[in-house]
């Protein structure tokens, strides 16, 4: 008796989705996501005093300033606010969505409280003025020695948790939670959990020299540790992509009963990110002179273009599924009744869209570019490589996690989104401002603009440069789109915190009357499963608008492509 | 004839879920995998067929014994001064010196175009980034490795270097400069 009682206790049932939701598993999403929010706010911050700063005709901080917000900006993006989010959804993939206990809880409190501590002593160094050395910390570019103490706390309590994820399967088939094969939400959060680890190691084996040489023990080879570093630095950005993807199948079926096409496809593709990303993180050392050409093309090659594979299946089967998931709501007519129809006022589902055709065209296509042994002489080092991956990793990744928390708050903090119609509008400001803000960076690099640079006008050098006219105004569109991805990412913020704390409680009754502040998926969740006539029409139809929308892609990309060798080929021969 | 079946994925799949995926699903990933061998095939084809490549020679090299070599560079085929930095002009086919440190391009270069050097790049202190504008050729400068590329100008001018990797609060100063003649 006492038994069912403590699981009572634990457990409660979702009466949106269904899901067993353990209430450890539940606090560790919300504390992982507050502290990511809080992070993403520090971050979003230093990025509003970056882009008044590069847009030249503002310039507002001093060179030391500008390059401490860098620091800050960097990592408070890309490492404190993702990875904590990525916490959240591996403690959502995993037990919640499995229907298991939390394994080891006060274990996850313990690795959250590394992770927080090792984010708070890495910024206060920075904000110290003691870390001067962006995110990527070249040596012999040296920081104060507790800065790579804090790296390593952080990623010390992220491997455990990661730990915890894979603890979490286990205990669920052992504990038969579930039948049959793990659902792909969970086995995308697989993916995205074991490349965490190579990523760790790949930390572990590049932080620590360097944490004992900045204490004047040992030394450190500047390239090697580009080598290694780049194992972190790139492999992590995989970790995102994984986790972005799993939140993409995740909201396709909570918003409009997007379904699997094929599990065979799907599990395929995110297999590919396991076993090719890390070697993929050459791509880094293109126009190095660490390593030699043959080095460069076979890693490049042959693991990062079949992960450029996996991302373009991808890019197929989420919407081929969501137009799959569409059509067996009746939306059957025509190519693009499905996309027409779609709850395009659901945040989100326009936050998933949004995060989906800005990752591929504007963020896949340049990265695959890029990526490229000869073309990345035209690119490395300058503004267009900053546009890349704003266009994945924030126009992509953020996004989607934007778009996810419009479900979290809802389904795991039980509140109605505050500012709703404000929430509405919120992932099209933010992906908008971003576009506009990469495509401005894409354009300024085309045009030579280095990044990490604090003054385009060059003032005080021994030879003037003329910059190219035309940069001013494409600065113009990345000072306006900066301003406005920043006032979107400020609004979800507002949101997200609201919410979390003045939010009103999720009821029934709520949930009934179409109240305010609740996604269209939770007030009536679509059908997550089908069988029947529908099913084997829908089958028979296939997806055509999808298979349209992939075909604009590949122009594109073929397009950018080529013209990028075009491009190349005007230059001073080299070699 | 069974039914089809489509569930979404937060549902596990019961029972054989590894089917053949659909006609349009398997036209995709044929046509996204050809394209990647495109990706693959275009680097080695440009080696071959193309003039641009990263290739260049490369050593280890301490920071001083490149410093002495680039001093030596500067003492033999030194032709004038341009803001304190000399101006050098070495015959054609010759190795050009270059050194990037905090936060100064070493020395000044005269080259003539249509003519190939191999143009060594090094620092002594930080990484650096060799950025020839408006050409827009980028290059890693790493302490500790002598990068020997070979160059060609195609056209006459007076370029610039900027250095495009951080390399501490005075990194906007470090531009130097190329002048191409015919
Ligand atoms: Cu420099």
């Amino acid at each position: 008796m006492s038994a069912i009682e403590t699981f009572a206790e634990r457990f409660r049932t979702c009466p949106v989705t269904g899901l067993k939701v353990n209430r450890d598993s539940e606090l560790l999403i919300r504390a992982n996501a507050v502290v990511a929010v809080v992070a993403m706010l520090v971050g979003a911050l230093a990025a509003i005093g970056l882009v008044l700063t590069r847009w030249q005709a503002i310039h507002l901080l001093p060179a030391e300033m500008y390059y401490r917000f860098l620091t800050a900006h960097g990592l408070n993006m890309l490492i404190f606010w993702i990875l904590f989010f990525e916490m959240a959804v591996l403690y959502f993939a995993g037990p919640v969505v499995l229907g298991c206990r939390q394994p080891a809880p006060k274990l996850a409190w313990a690795a959250f409280g590394l992770m927080v501590v090792g984010a708070g002593i890495v910024d206060a160094t920075v904000f110290m003025g003691q870390a001067d050395v962006l995110f990527t910390s070249y040596p012999p570019l040296r920081a104060t020695p507790n800065y790579y103490l804090g790296v390593i706390l952080f990623a010390v309590g992220a491997l455990i948790a990661v730990s915890l994820f894979f603890a979490s399967l286990v205990v669920a088939k052992r504990e038969k939670t579930y039948t049959g094969s793990m659902p792909l939400v969970t086995f995308g959060g697989l993916t995205a959990a074991v490349i965490a680890v190579i990523t760790l190691l790949h930390g572990a084996a590049v932080y620590i020299p360097t944490w004992l040489w900045s204490m004047n023990v040992g030394n450190i080879d500047p390239e090697v540790y580009r080598m290694v570093w780049w194992g972190l630095g790139h492999s992590s950005q995989q970790i995102n992509v994984a986790a972005m993807v799993s939140v993409w199948y995740l909201l396709g079926g909570l918003t409009v009963g997007g379904v699997v096409v094929n599990e065979k496809v799907s599990r395929t593709a995110f297999v590919l990110y396991v076993l090719f990303i890390s070697m993929a993180s050459a791509h880094h050392l293109l126009v190095d002179p660490g390593v030699g050409p043959a080095w460069k093309i076979w890693n490049t090659s042959y693991a990062m273009y079949l992960a450029v594979l996996a991302s373009m299946i991808h890019g197929f089967t989420v919407p081929a599924g969501i137009e799959a998931g569409q059509r067996l709501r009746g939306y059957t007519n025509g190519m693009f009744e499905w996309l027409r129809k779609a709850p395009w006022d659901d945040p989100g589902f326009s936050g998933m869209w949004l995060s989906l055709v800005i990752f591929g065209f504007l963020g896949g296509i340049t990265g695959v570019t890029i990526g490229t042994e000869q073309i990345n002489i035209l690119v490395h080092n300058t503004l267009r490589v900053t546009g890349h991956f704003h266009a994945t990793v924030v126009g992509g990744t953020t996004l989607a996690f934007m778009a996810v928390t419009y479900y979290v708050l809802p389904l795991i903090f039980r509140r109605r989104v505050a500012f709703w119609p404000m929430a509405k509008i919120q992932p099209y400001v933010f992906g908008a401002g971003l576009t506009a803000m990469a495509m401005g960076m894409i354009f300024m690099g085309i045009l030579g603009i280095p990044r990490r640079h604090w003054d385009s006008s060059f003032a005080g050098a021994p030879f003037p440069v003329e910059i190219h006219p035309a940069s001013e105004l494409v600065q113009v569109l990345f000072g306006i789109g900066g301003l406005l991805a920043a006032t979107g990412a400020l609004m979800f913020i507002a949101i997200a915190v609201t919410t979390v704390f003045f939010g009103k409680p999720v009821t029934a009754e709520a949930i009934a009357a179409g109240a305010s502040g609740l996604p269209s998926g939770v007030l009536r969740l679509p059908a997550q499963s089908h069988t029947g006539p529908l099913a084997d029409q829908v089958h028979q139809q296939g997806v055509k608008g999808t298979l349209v929308l992939v075909g604009v892609f590949f122009a594109c990309f073929v397009l950018y492509y080529f013209t990028n060798w075009k491009m190349l080929s005007f230059l001073w021969k080299v070699g | 004839m069974s039914a089809h079946e489509f569930h979404s994925a937060l549902v596990p799949p019961q029972g054989i879920w590894w089917l053949p995926a659909h006609r349009q699903e398997k036209t995709w990933v044929a046509i996204a995998f050809i394209w990647c061998l495109v990706l693959f095939a275009m680097m080695p084809l440009w080696h071959f067929r193309g003039g641009q490549n990263p290739s260049g020679i490369r050593y280890r090299v301490t920071p001083e014994a490149y410093v002495a070599r680039v001093d030596r560079f500067v003492e033999e085929y030194q032709v004038g001064e341009e803001s304190g930095i000399p101006v050098v002009a070495p015959p054609p086919g010759a190795d050009v010196y270059l050194l990037g440190r905090m936060w100064q391009w070493y020395p000044v270069l005269k080259l003539k175009k249509g003519v190939q050097y191999t143009l060594h790049l090094s620092s002594s202190d930080l990484n650096h980034g060799f950025s020839l504008y408006p050409v827009n050729l980028n290059f890693q400068v790493v302490p500790g490795y002598d990068y020997g590329l070979r160059v060609v100008p195609n056209r006459s001018g007076d370029f610039r270097i900027i250095c495009n990797e951080f390399c501490g609060i005075g990194h906007h100063l470090m531009v130097g400069k190329v002048l191409v003649e015919d």
